[in-house]
């Protein structure tokens, strides 16, 4: 035997002595078997010794923190529930919402797009990817609260003749409106390329498949290729929602004020407390992010049929 | 049975950029035959098997499946390229199934089953999923409706193919190497169903390695290489006593 004298010392004891009888090899294994391993298990010094000093430094951290004046704990707590913070984190998830679902749907356009045939169509999906999302989409937001000054009037007709109608830029003067939009338009141009990646990953047989089974290209999307890229496209496009529920907080670029981050520093103008309302946004962006990754996690579920490691019990 | 073959190939060519794939390709099948494609990979008998549902387009030549040009419309002097809708409505009575399958792994075996019955003919989703059963019953997997592919065998998963094809109740049933993927022990229950099949009058073409099948089943078999056909006739003929060099060279390979 290798082990040295000292490992029989911690409690080890018992296992040795008592397994051959009984646990060990006994119902199973015919005599044939070999012999059970009862090694004595690594030991990790360092993981441990880690682990402690990480804790430590958490515990001293929260420990000052709570007794930091700057934090103002209690205006935390004062304004964490008030209405006007409420209202505003209403206003964030709407933005998040709306930007997202134009963002999906022009997204499957461009990805449908870029994989046309038709080389201008293609060039043009390109050109758009290309140009919003190769800028900021700070920059960008500015650029659309200032389109209602470059384009006063709105006009619809033939270049250099007398218009159809023509009407008066209402559209960018909404500044919801104007953040939706330039949300969304960013957006747009990161999720075609993440509906792209779903499409194609999806094997050229299942659409030759469909085909042989004479569905038509619509109905070979929407019953078979769809459906299998969602398992591809759902996991980033989760978290394209959560970073979006962020971005939001940029609409201040417009700008916009209305929304969670941009009412908490309003209020802090007027009160000078500053730290308070950022832990006061912080813990609403938490509790939003924290509650869209459970649900991305059950729609995740949902799309991974028929593939990984369901039982096959479903009738 | 009428006098319109089944499949009609006359002098069918095919090229994938400069690569002449399918050389002058003439053969027919009639109502109720089965035609086995043997010969080395690469020598077109895949493509000229796609050709006949459209998969792959022709370039020269003219292929009809009853009488019916396939994926274009004759007027007068002039053809015209049919519209996907109609090249589908031709593929409603031409089953295939495939090398690798290509089951719909998002959807359980009778759900496999009963989409294009729903989605191209309309059919109940009850009155599919009965003839699915049925189908299913047929091909040895009555107890297998609520499997997802995944959860299958090769073979059982080809079944399910052969079955999701018949759904459509197809006059021509195209096999494109159906059990070249399986495990040696899986290749005899796909086969079985196949016999079954050609034993009921459907019309087939089977693209194989299968010799033993060709030589039971087939009522005529096509030798082919390098994309023109070298010859054909009686599979117990061709198999037995070979004209042609390469027709000997690639069976003794095989055999």
């Amino acid at each position: 035997m290798l082990n040295t004298p000292g490992q029989d010392a911690p409690g080890q004891g018992a296992p040795g002595q008592g397994a051959p009888a009984v646990a060990g090899s006994g119902p199973l294994a015919a005599d044939q078997e070999g012999e059970a391993i009862k090694a004595i298990p690594l030991r990790h010094p360092w993981r441990v010794l880690v682990a402690v000093v990480l804790v430590l430094m958490l515990a001293v951290f929260v420990l000052d923190a709570a007794q930091r004046e700057d934090f103002g704990w209690a205006d935390v707590g004062k304004y964490v529930f008030d209405k006007r913070i409420s209202q505003a984190a209403l206003v964030t998830l709407q933005l998040t919402v709306y930007a997202m679902v134009i963002a999906i749907v022009l997204g499957l356009l461009l990805a449908i797009m870029r994989l046309s045939p038709n080389p201008v169509v293609k060039s043009v999906a390109w050109l758009y990817i290309w140009i919003f999302r190769g800028t900021p989409v700070y920059v960008q937001l500015v650029f659309w609260g200032i389109v209602s000054l470059i384009y006063p009037v709105l006009t619809i007709g033939v270049p250099f003749m007398a218009p159809w109608v023509s009407f008066h830029n209402d559209i960018f003067t909404n500044l919801f409106v104007t953040a939706v939009i330039g949300l969304a338009l960013n957006e747009a141009a990161y999720m075609s390329e993440i509906v792209r990646a779903g499409l194609l990953s999806v094997d050229e047989g299942q659409e030759e498949a469909s085909r042989a089974l004479a569905m038509s290209w619509g109905q070979t999307m929407r019953f078979v290729v769809v459906p299998q890229a969602m398992r591809i496209i759902i996991p980033p496009t989760g978290n394209e929602v959560i970073s979006m529920l962020k971005t939001t907080s940029l609409v201040a670029a417009i700008p916009l004020s209305i929304d969670l981050y941009g009412v908490s520093r309003g209020i802090s103008a007027v009160t000078f407390t500053p730290v308070p309302l950022l832990i006061v946004a912080s813990l609403w962006y938490l509790l939003f992010t924290s509650v869209l990754m459970v649900g991305q996690h059950f729609i995740e579920k949902r799309f991974a049929r028929g593939s990984g490691q369901r039982k096959a019990d479903k009738q | 049975m009428n006098g319109t073959p089944m499949v009609h190939a006359d002098r069918v060519s095919k090229s994938f950029g400069s690569n002449r794939v399918l050389k002058s390709i003439s053969l027919t099948v009639n109502t109720g035959e089965v035609l086995c494609l043997v010969g080395p990979s690469g020598s077109g008998k895949s493509t000229f098997l796609r050709c006949i549902n459209h998969l792959e387009r022709v370039d020269a030549g003219r292929l009809s499946v009853e009488g019916q040009l396939v994926g274009y419309r004759q007027k007068g002097e002039k053809l015209y390229e049919l519209r996907p809708r109609e090249a589908a409505f031709q593929r409603r009575e031409i089953g295939m199934v495939f090398q690798r399958f290509n089951l719909f792994p998002h959807l359980t075996a009778l759900e496999n089953i009963i989409q294009a019955p729903m989605r191209v003919k309309g059919m109940s989703k009850a009155k599919a999923s009965k003839r699915a059963v049925e189908l299913m019953e047929r091909v040895g997997l009555g107890d297998k409706a609520g499997h997802y592919p995944a959860h299958l065998s090769g073979g059982q998963q080809q079944r399910v193919a052969i079955a999701r094809a018949l759904a459509m109740d197809p006059k021509l049933m195209l096999f494109d190497e159906p059990t070249s993927a399986l495990d040696p022990e899986l290749v005899g229950e796909v086969l079985d169903v196949m016999k079954e099949l050609a034993s009921t009058g459907m019309t087939m073409i089977v693209v194989t390695h299968e010799m033993g099948f060709a030589r039971e089943v087939a009522d005529s078999l096509v030798f082919m290489d390098g994309g023109v056909v070298v010859e054909s006739g009686n599979p117990r003929e061709v198999l037995s006593n070979p004209q042609h060099g390469r027709t000997k060279a690639f069976l003794s390979k095989v055999l």
